[in-house]
Order: C-alpha cells, then sequence, then structure tokens
C-alpha cells in the first residue's frame, strides 16, 4: 500500500494538509458571528472585503478539477482546451454589469440564494423550485469531480491500495473537510483558500519559469508539442481533430462552449454564495478588475499540457499529464508542495459548493414544500446537516459509481446551470418576462439540452444544430431555445404575480459615497 | 457605451478565426495563444477605467 510512498514528498504534502484543517476548525472564531444565525454560517455575515472575496471567488472557481481537467484536454487535443480563456474573459463583464445589482437587492432583502430572489422578484414558488433543484443537481457532481482531482495527487504520490483501502486517505482527508465546513461554515473556505491560493500562484510560477529554463524555451515546448499532435492525427488517419491551433470543424465548438459555460457559471449555487458574501457592491466590481490575474493563471496552468508533451511524459489518462509532469521536473519535497496546493485547492471548492447546495435546499426545497414553518435555528441546523449529508454523498458517489458517470454528471450539469440564467439575470434589469414564462423556458431548455447530449454510446457536449453544418454547444442551443419561449409566453401571458422588490432595492451605495 | 467597452475584449476573443494562426509568435508563444492571454489584462485594464469613469 505505501512500498512506492515517495516520503519527502508526502511529508510535505500532510504538513500542508494538516495546517488547513487547523485553519478550518479555527475559522470559526474569525471575524465573530453567530454560527446559528444562517446568514453567519453561509454568507459569513456578508463582511468580507475585496482581499478576502478576491481569494474566496478566485479559489471557488478555478477549483482543482480545473487544474487537471483543463491542461488534460490541452495535453490530448490541444488548443481546443484552451476554450476555459475566452470563457473567462466573457465571465468578467458580466460580473461586473450584473452582481452589484443582485448583490444589493439580496442584502436589502436578506436574499441568500439565487432562487431566494426569484421567489421575491417573480412571487412563484415553482420557479424558485425549478432554479434550486438545477442548483443542487449539477453541483453535487461537481463536489465528485474535487475528489476526482485530489485522488490524482494521492496517487501520484506513490499510494496504493485495493478495493476501498484505495481511497483511504481521500475518504480521511474529506471527512475532515466536511467536519470542520459544517462547524465553521463559510469563514473556513475563506481561510483557507488564502493558503490554497498563495500555493497555486508559488506552483504556477516555479512551473512557468523553470519548465521552458529545462526544455529549452516556449518555442522549442509550442514546436514539441506540435509535433507529437501531427504523429498522433497522422496515425489517426486524419480523425483525430489535435494541434496547436484549432481545426475548422472545432471552431464553433469551441466559441459557443465558452458562451455557454459563461450563462452557466455564475448560476452555480457556490458562485452566488462566494458573490453574495462580499460587503458591498464596489467589493464585486473591484474583483471584476481583479479577478482576472486567476485567468492568466488559468492559462499558464493550460499550457503544461504542452509542457508535459515537451517533457517526454506519456500516461494513457490524460488527467495524470500534470501530476507526472511535476514528478519529472521538480525535486520531492517540491512535488509535495504542489500536489498539496491541489489537493487544497479541492477543499475550498468542494466547501462552498456544499454549504451553497445547502443553503438551496434548505430554503428552497425543504422551508417551502416540505416544512413552511421551520425557524431560523432550525433552518440553520439542517443547512449544517445538508452540507455534511453533501459531502459524504459525493464521497460514496465517488467511491462507488465510476468517474465517468461524475464527468458526464458535470457535462449535464453546465447545460442545466445555463437554464436558469434568464430567470435569474434577466430579472435584475426587467420585469418584463413573467414566472410561469420563464419556468416553460428552463423545463424546454432542461429537457432540450438533455436530449442534444444524449447518443446511444455517451453523452456528448455538441451537437449540430438543426439543418446547419457545423456543431454548436448544447447548453447554447438550449439557453436559445429557453429564452425564446419565455419571451413568447411572456407577451402572451403578461406578468400579474406580486414582486416584492421595487428599482431603488438594485442601486448598491452609489460608488464614492461613505457607507450608511 | 459603457458595456460595449466592457465587452470588447471578449468580443475579440470570439473572433477566433481572426486569431487562429501561429505567427506572428512573440516569446516562442504562437498568435493564437499570446493574443488570448494578453486579452485578459487589457480586459481587466478597460473594466477599470469604466469603474473609475463611474465613480466620477
Amino acid at each position: 500500500m505505501i512500498a512506492h510512498l515517495n516520503w519527502p514528498a508526502t511529508a510535505v504534502f500532510i504538513g500542508f494538509f494538516l495546517l488547513v484543517s487547523l485553519l478550518g476548525f479555527a475559522a470559526a472564531h474569525w471575524k465573530r458571528g453567530d454560527l446559528a444565525d444562517l446568514h453567519e454560517w453561509g454568507l459569513g455575515g456578508r463582511r468580507f472585503g475585496p482581499w478576502v472575496s478576491w481569494f474566496l471567488i478566485g479559489g471557488d472557481l478555478y477549483t482543482a478539477y480545473t487544474v487537471i481537467a483543463v491542461p488534460s484536454v490541452v495535453y490530448a487535443i490541444g488548443a481546443y482546451g484552451f476554450f476555459a480563456l475566452p470563457y473567462t474573459i466573457l465571465i468578467y463583464p458580466l460580473l461586473y454589469a450584473a452582481f452589484p445589482r443582485l448583490w444589493a437587492v439580496a442584502q436589502r432583502k436578506n436574499y441568500l440564494t439565487a432562487a431566494d430572489y426569484v421567489l421575491g422578484r417573480y412571487g412563484n414558488k415553482w420557479l424558485e423550485l425549478a432554479v434550486a433543484f438545477t442548483g443542487v443537481l449539477a453541483t453535487t457532481p461537481y463536489i465528485a469531480l474535487q475528489l476526482v482531482g485530489m485522488e490524482k495527487v494521492i496517487e501520484a504520490l506513490g499510494f496504493e491500495g485495493q478495493g476501498l483501502a484505495s481511497h483511504l486517505p481521500l475518504s480521511i482527508a474529506f471527512l475532515i473537510l466536511a467536519l470542520y465546513t459544517s462547524r465553521s461554515g463559510l469563514r473556513a473556505p475563506a481561510m483557507i483558500a488564502f493558503v490554497k491560493d498563495t500555493m497555486i500562484y508559488i506552483f504556477v510560477i516555479a512551473v512557468i519559469v523553470i519548465v521552458p529554463m529545462k526544455l529549452g524555451g516556449y518555442g522549442a515546448i509550442f514546436d514539441a508539442a506540435g509535433a507529437d499532435f501531427d504523429k498522433k492525427v497522422a496515425a489517426s488517419g486524419g480523425k483525430l481533430a489535435a494541434g496547436l491551433l484549432l481545426a475548422p470543424e472545432q471552431i464553433m465548438p469551441f466559441i459557443t462552449l465558452a458562451i455557454g459555460s459563461t450563462f452557466a457559471l455564475l448560476m452555480y449555487p457556490h458562485s452566488m454564495t462566494a458573490i453574495l458574501s462580499v460587503r458591498n457592491g464596489n467589493t464585486i466590481r473591484i474583483n471584476a478588475i481583479a479577478l482576472p490575474a486567476y485567468s492568466v493563471m488559468l492559462g499558464l496552468i493550460a499550457l503544461m499540457g504542452y509542457m508535459a508533451h515537451a517533457a517526454g511524459v506519456h500516461v494513457t489518462d490524460p488527467q495524470d499529464a500534470v501530476p507526472h509532469l511535476i514528478l519529472t521536473i521538480f525535486p520531492d519535497w517540491f512535488v509535495g508542495f504542489c500536489f498539496a496546493a491541489i489537493a487544497i485547492g479541492a477543499l475550498v471548492p468542494a466547501a462552498i459548493m456544499s454549504i451553497g447546495a445547502a443553503n438551496t435546499f434548505t430554503r428552497n426545497i425543504f422551508k417551502p414544500f416540505v416544512n413552511p414553518g421551520i425557524n431560523p435555528r432550525e433552518e440553520t441546523w439542517l443547512a449544517k446537516l445538508m452540507s455534511l449529508i453533501i459531502q459524504v454523498g459525493a464521497l460514496i458517489f465517488v467511491l462507488r459509481a465510476s468517474t465517468r458517470f461524475a464527468l458526464d454528471l458535470q457535462l449535464l450539469g453546465g447545460i442545466w446551470m445555463a437554464q436558469v440564467f434568464p430567470a435569474v439575470v434577466f430579472g435584475l434589469f426587467t420585469r418584463w418576462f413573467s414566472g410561469w414564462a420563464l419556468f416553460a423556458g428552463w423545463a424546454t431548455g432542461m429537457g432540450l439540452g438533455t436530449w442534444l447530449a444524449w447518443t446511444p454510446n455517451a453523452w456528448v457536449p455538441v451537437h449540430a444544430v438543426f439543418g446547419a453544418n457545423f456543431a454548436v454547444y448544447n447548453g447554447v442551443t438550449a439557453i436559445v431555445a429557453n429564452i425564446l419561449v419565455a419571451s413568447l409566453l411572456s407577451a402572451a401571458l403578461p406578468n400579474r404575480a406580486r414582486d416584492e422588490t421595487r428599482t431603488e432595492d438594485y442601486v448598491d451605495i452609489p460608488a464614492g459615497q461613505p457607507a450608511a | 457605451m459603457k458595456y460595449l467597452v466592457l465587452m470588447l475584449p471578449a468580443l475579440v476573443s470570439l473572433c477566433v478565426p481572426f486569431y487562429n494562426v501561429i505567427e506572428p509568435r512573440l516569446f516562442g508563444f504562437p498568435f493564437f495563444y499570446w493574443l488570448l492571454l494578453l486579452l485578459i489584462p487589457i480586459s481587466s485594464l478597460l473594466t477599470f477605467l469604466v469603474y473609475k469613469g463611474e465613480k466620477r
């Protein structure tokens, strides 16, 4: 089990893991608040300023899974994996324009989740349920994938095992995470994010400086990867689309994957939780300016897929490319540091995801549909319990179901999550849409997106649009249908349901004036 | 206008056929890669200018 363990790397790895576990428990005392209050436990009391939020939101959106998955696509097929860059360039104008408005109305009305807001705006609890259900459904496999990211580095440390014992380190790590999340709430990932992000930046800077020095510069890295792709494409008889540039048939999928993912990302409960936990609207605006630093980092991490080619790393599972690149180029102690950075990188988003999903389940599914009489203390207690259940559930999911299944669900999750975009974001700017019309649009998008993704052999992300000769990301096709249905029905059935928000609720304190 | 400035780098990043080429290279990076990496700080800078403009 531990005969081939890399001891120096493992010692550094365990040391950092213990450090963040202590921080996770200690975080309960940071910026003291009553943790029996859901708004304190689940949103850190809405008092995180620009610095804390930069670490927290960055640590939340750029997950361990991203650090493994994006370079693995780049390693396998090249340029296509870089869709992550236009995607992250599209995200921040949206964050800047829409989210200070959502924050303002959420703060005035004490909304904790996107579904809370949708209920307040449209007075339709079925639309609230649709938004909440989509969030919980899409988040659970995403947590499971964080575990997959962690397990990749634990394997690369040299840990071996049979059956359930092979998952022992992962299970211990995740149970500790589940315990301090339910104790400290959002404060735990906020505090750990400082350590995680600092470590990831050190890891990335070390890679981008040292690897080109060892391999003869970036030109040589690109050339080596390009030559490998040419060989692979030739070996496949021209069927495989891979290379340093996009093949013509990859261009539309590349563009639409970037657009569709943009609709989805900020709708996830974990994104909402991190964004709504800030102190004021300007904290969001400043972060729309400062968070792109993480996108540059993601671009550099993506390049590791090419570095692995140049360093002669050959793995059958592309997801092993980054761990093996690190093993090839760094001394053991720094391998431990890098792997710890990736593993801790899984803890922050996993904690926030479980908090976001737990808040959503408690407030928007349990309360309206099971027990409307629940009091605020019981609500917090239930959310804490749910965060435990969701994390343990994700762990069991990874131990019992195949990784393939988690990946498929994650792919579908992106398509599904984009379908709540009209209900959440359009409402911030106009009340023209009606709740039932948005609900019908959501149902159309969910159905169409899932149907397009299904093929007899596998779930696929892109599909030729009716009659066209190019493929489009299913999330985009589905959201177009969603918006069409919502618009037509809103025109036919004007909105008469109660709206508890007013125009002035959407304006945060004007910039430059002192907070009231 | 304000939103157009915010969106400009994002719109450029969607004009894929325009930058789906190797040359000109910069520090060994093909055009495809260095353009995308450069658009990120440009986007950040434009957002900063819009923010300053709103504050005044």
